[in-house]
């Protein structure tokens, strides 16, 4: 069980030494010559105008906050779904009674326009 | 054991005993050793179909379009990709001087690494994989969102609009399609009752090894949603709004060159490739068939998901914003979770286990006969749901034209008077 995790650990780390070792090889062996026009920002030749991090549409916080709620529903079946065997019918209906009440949520956040795109 | 069947496994016993032989005083490091090597070998695995791939699919996506593809560099162009790598070693490589220059320079890395780590866990033969997890399913899933991250960091950190507009959609696009993917591999963890990918293929062959009937035939819808999910998680056409070249130029690498740009192309398509074992292992029954070994028909199967995906590119035209979030929460979400409730209803009345219809009940029927039942069932929500998709698609389209027929109308009007 323990050395299961520690293998992904290994890999993590094997796979960050060989990329990064791609990169400094790469860093050695490629010109460097910046000038001022190289490392301005790529605007399609225009200067580039105003600030860049600025506010983002609410659309997008939106679909965030729909996609936590079914994200964390999917979350909290895998569970069940590996336990779904060993159920009985009372529960299986419990399960099914909780994801059609998502469902209805899901349903309402349509009607109320959460999940158009304009 | 067979020799050419097993050729992975006994290759790799061979090794391990080797590592053990010489790291004999201390098993913690024979034991560390064998997992950098078998690390090692499934990274240098992943980089080398990379490379691989790009050649194939500009070959296989130039013969759609009725051109040659790469034919200079060395026989068929098969030295391109090698071209290509000197290509992105030797390139002048610039970090803007506006950007935040830590979160720019780590984006590539960590989506490379996060590309690489899947690969941990797909069962490659039986007894070849890299760790037999037993939350193997919730690791791919948890890694797969990792390159949500790397594509924000690329994207804020560019500091350049263009890509910043890039990472906000393609955040919203690989966040969005992850709901019906994780929906969609319930019905199979259920059915296989573990979360680990060697019990899920073990499930989809008989008790003597011979292949049994794979998930596709259980559920699929399951298997077409899931496979579109990952068409759109990992951000190839006809799902590529990330990097629209017509609207955002390149989306959220446009800053980048060189061998950071290369590590960015890494990571999509050793994702791609990724979800193709994936589908395989999941919904085709993994390494399992008759006759030939056990590693070819995981490739072949890989290969034939792979060969949809470079024809779907070839084919289909990049889809719209609003047309990619409306498939997903509009269509895939609801008919995932309808087919989920439909699916477990079924499998709790109709149980292949005598042990099971003993405790709770339910029929007790034959695997074929709960297999054809589950298939219509899986069948019948998918087409009813396309019914009904289609007469709603056929409605707005009807008012669209009534509308621009108006307008026609007016604007006719407008001229004579």
């Amino acid at each position: 069980m323990r050395t299961d995790f520690a293998f992904v650990g290994v890999m993590l780390v094997t796979a960050a030494l060989l990329m990064g070792v791609a990169l400094i090889a790469a860093a050695l062996l490629r010109p460097k010559k910046p000038n001022k026009a190289k490392l301005s920002t790529y605007e399609c030749g225009m200067e580039t105008v105003g600030d860049t991090w600025v506010q983002f549409r609410v659309q997008y916080y939106v679909l965030a906050l729909v996609f936590v709620v079914f994200d964390i529903e999917a979350i909290l079946l895998f569970p069940i779904a590996v336990a779904f065997n060993s159920l009985t019918f009372f529960a299986v209906a419990n399960v099914i009674l909780f994801i059609v009440v998502l469902l209805i949520a899901l349903l309402y956040a349509w009607r109320k326009g959460a999940l158009d795109w304009e | 054991m067979n020799p050419i069947n097993d050729l992975l496994k006994i290759l790799s016993d061979f090794v391990a005993g080797i590592v053990s032989g010489i790291f004999a005083f201390s098993p913690f490091l024979a034991d560390l050793v064998t997992m950098g090597l078998a690390a090692v070998i499934l990274c240098t695995f992943a980089a080398l179909s990379f490379m691989g791939l790009t050649y194939v699919e500009r070959k296989v996506v130039a013969r759609i379009q009725d051109r040659l593809g790469p034919n200079q560099a060395g026989p068929f162009g098969l030295l391109q990709p090698i071209a290509d790598g000197i290509k992105m070693f030797t390139k002048e490589d610039t970090t803007p001087a506006n950007a935040d220059r830590w979160v720019y320079n780590l984006a590539p890395l960590v989506i490379a690494i996060f590309a690489l780590t899947t690969y941990a866990v797909l069962p490659f033969a039986p007894g070849v994989v890299g760790t037999n997890l037993n939350v193997g399913v919730f690791y791919l899933i948890a890694i797969g969102s990792g390159s949500i991250v790397a594509i924000l960091m690329a994207g804020w950190g560019s500091n350049n609009k263009y890509a910043l507009l890039g990472a906000f959609r393609t955040v919203a696009q690989l966040v969005g399609y992850e709901v019906p993917m994780l929906l969609n591999v319930l019905p199979v963890v259920m059915m296989a009752g573990s979360m680990s990918l060697v019990d899920i293929i073990n499930k989809q062959t008989t008790l003597d090894g011979n292949p049994g009937i794979p998930f596709i035939v259980f559920f699929p819808l399951s298997a077409l949603v899931f496979l579109i999910s990952g068409i759109a998680e990992t951000g190839r056409s006809p799902f590529d709004l990330l990097e629209a070249e017509s609207e955002i130029v390149a989306g959220f690498h446009v800053e980048y060159s060189g061998m950071k740009f290369a590590l960015f192309f890494l990571g999509e398509y050793v994702n791609a490739l990724a979800v193709a074992f994936v589908f395989s292992t999941f919904f085709l029954g993994g390494y399992a068939g008759p006759i030939l070994p056990p590693y070819v028909w995981l490739l072949l199967k890989a290969a034939l998901i792979f060969f949809i995906f470079m024809w779907l590119r070839g084919t289909l035209p990049r889809i719209r914003i609003d047309q990619m979030h409306n498939l997903n929460w509009k269509f895939f979400v609801p008919v995932s979770i309808v087919h989920l409730v439909v699916v477990m209803a079924l499998m709790k009345l109709f149980v292949t286990d005598p042990a099971q219809a003993e405790a709770f009940g339910g029929i007790l029927v034959a695997p074929i006969v709960q297999a054809v039942i589950l298939f219509v069932a899986s069948m019948t929500v998918l087409l009813v749901s396309l019914a009904i998709a289609a007469r709603r698609a056929r409605v707005l389209r009807l008012q669209e034209e009534a509308i621009l027929e108006q307008r026609r109308a007016e604007n006719l009007a407008a001229a004579r008077a």
